[in-house]
């Protein structure tokens, strides 16, 4: 679903809209989930990711910008299907791997091992699904 | 209650097969109403200005599959597509902002048509007019500090192991040089974090700690040791940018990345006492 919904779908307009000091389009996306998923007003809109959605998003943007370690022993890893974010993420970090970096480098050998016991237990559920309640038709705000 | 909605010709207009996307709620004005007839929305959909009671909103009509409950919940689960989802919101946020003091709403916030946004202007009118005084000639910046021991300025652990002696002691003498330049690096951070905070009293009118960047999306080296955003006093600005960012200078192992000018996302939440459930102001 991701794939074919990705591939339909225009890029982000990238310096289609005015920008506003630096942040217009260029800003990072960590920086940007975490302003436009954790903060901001909110208030119950009509139409809702209900309760639990909203819990397991929050813990996965906050496992996605804060601890990926703790979400693969969660079994969650979804941006790891995106190769658009993998391939963006990764060369800057790579780059970085000079040899004699022995922390980095044990790190890595630690987080590889890692992947490889969770890619062999592919049998663990995934993140959970959306929930298949249905939409409320109206929904008064909370109060 | 007066009610003023603009809808953009040629669209259906709010009916069953459409929802109405907030991206921000400001004052009733030409600067809204000028800015929705030119800014584009999610996935290129015209903007429209929803005006009620003094307030107005910046919306746009979605489809009510892709915006529904489940719509959403799989759009969140897509990360290509939470990023532009993202991204076309914080444009049009961020847009608005240069204008016109706004609240920035959360993403994915969506009514069932225009009449219910105006409803909720109306009723949540008190809540909107105290956060925009309150927020009113601000922006947010955003502060974030590394420690690198990598890029430190001390002799490379390699350099220190040539002293001729056993590979074994070699190596030792490598790993404890290696350990020491990283215990200084993480201690030179945490006194750029303390005297930023120093730096920041008085200036700021407010601040809000975000949890450290570490995940798979925190693209710069190092490790994120403090994630702060600051409510500061629009004037006032660049001043705190170069005064921050001049923090690390001559620091060996220590950076510091300044974001901003931003909508002040992270002091528009809602008063706790709106939220029962305690939900709001981590």
């Amino acid at each position: 679903m991701s794939d074919s919904l990705a591939g339909r779908l225009p890029a982000p307009p990238r310096g289609s809209t005015p920008a506003y000091g630096q942040q217009g389009s260029s800003a990072n996306l960590a920086d940007i989930l975490e302003r436009v998923l954790d903060k901001g007003v909110v208030i119950a809109g009509d139409i809702q990711i209900n309760l639990l959605d909203i819990e397991l998003l929050t813990i996965k943007l906050r496992l996605l910008v804060a601890s990926v370690d703790k979400a693969k022993e969660m079994g969650i890893d979804w941006w790891e299907h995106d190769p658009s974010l993998s391939s963006r993420a990764r060369p800057a970090r790579e780059s970085e791997a000079r040899p004699g970096s022995d922390a980095l480098a044990e790190e890595n050998e630690r987080l590889r091992a890692e992947l490889d016991r969770l890619r062999s237990a592919a049998g663990l559920p995934g993140a959970a699904g959306p929930q298949e309640q249905p939409a409320p038709a109206e929904r008064e705000e909370e109060r | 209650m007066s009610t003023r909605t603009d809808t953009p010709d040629g669209l259906p207009g709010p009916g069953g097969d459409q929802l109405t996307y907030v991206y921000a709620v400001g004052r009733e004005g030409p600067a809204l109403h000028g800015l929705a007839a030119r800014l584009p929305g999610v996935d290129g959909r015209p903007l429209h200005a929803v005006g009620a009671d003094g307030l107005c909103a910046l919306v746009s009509l979605v489809p009510a599959d892709t915006f529904s409950e489940q719509g959403l919940a799989a759009q969140m689960e897509d990360l290509a597509r939470l990023e532009t989802l993202a991204r076309s919101h914080h444009a049009v946020v961020d847009a608005a902002f240069a204008e016109t003091p706004v609240l920035p709403m959360r993403l994915a916030t969506v009514y069932l048509d225009d009449a219910r946004v105006a409803g909720m202007l109306v009723r949540r009118r008190g809540e909107f007019e105290d956060l925009l005084g309150r927020l009113e000639g601000h922006v947010e910046l955003g502060m974030k500090v590394y420690a690198d021991p990598r890029t430190a300025d001390t002799p490379a652990p390699a350099a220190v192991a040539s002293s001729g002696a056993g590979a074994g002691r070699a190596y030792l003498e490598r790993r404890r040089a290696t350990r020491r330049r990283d215990q200084d690096a993480y201690r030179a951070a945490s006194d750029v974090v303390g005297r930023a905070a120093q730096l920041t009293q008085g200036v700021v009118a407010s601040r809000v700690v975000h949890r450290p960047q570490e995940g798979q999306l925190a693209s710069h080296s190092g490790v994120n040791v403090a994630n702060e955003a600051y409510l500061v006093p629009r004037a006032r600005t660049e001043e705190l940018r170069r005064a921050l960012t001049a923090l690390a200078d001559g620091v060996p192992g220590v950076s510091v990345e300044v974001t901003g000018p931003w909508a002040p996302y992270s002091f528009a939440t809602a008063p706790p006492a709106e939220h029962p459930d305690g939900g709001e102001g981590r």
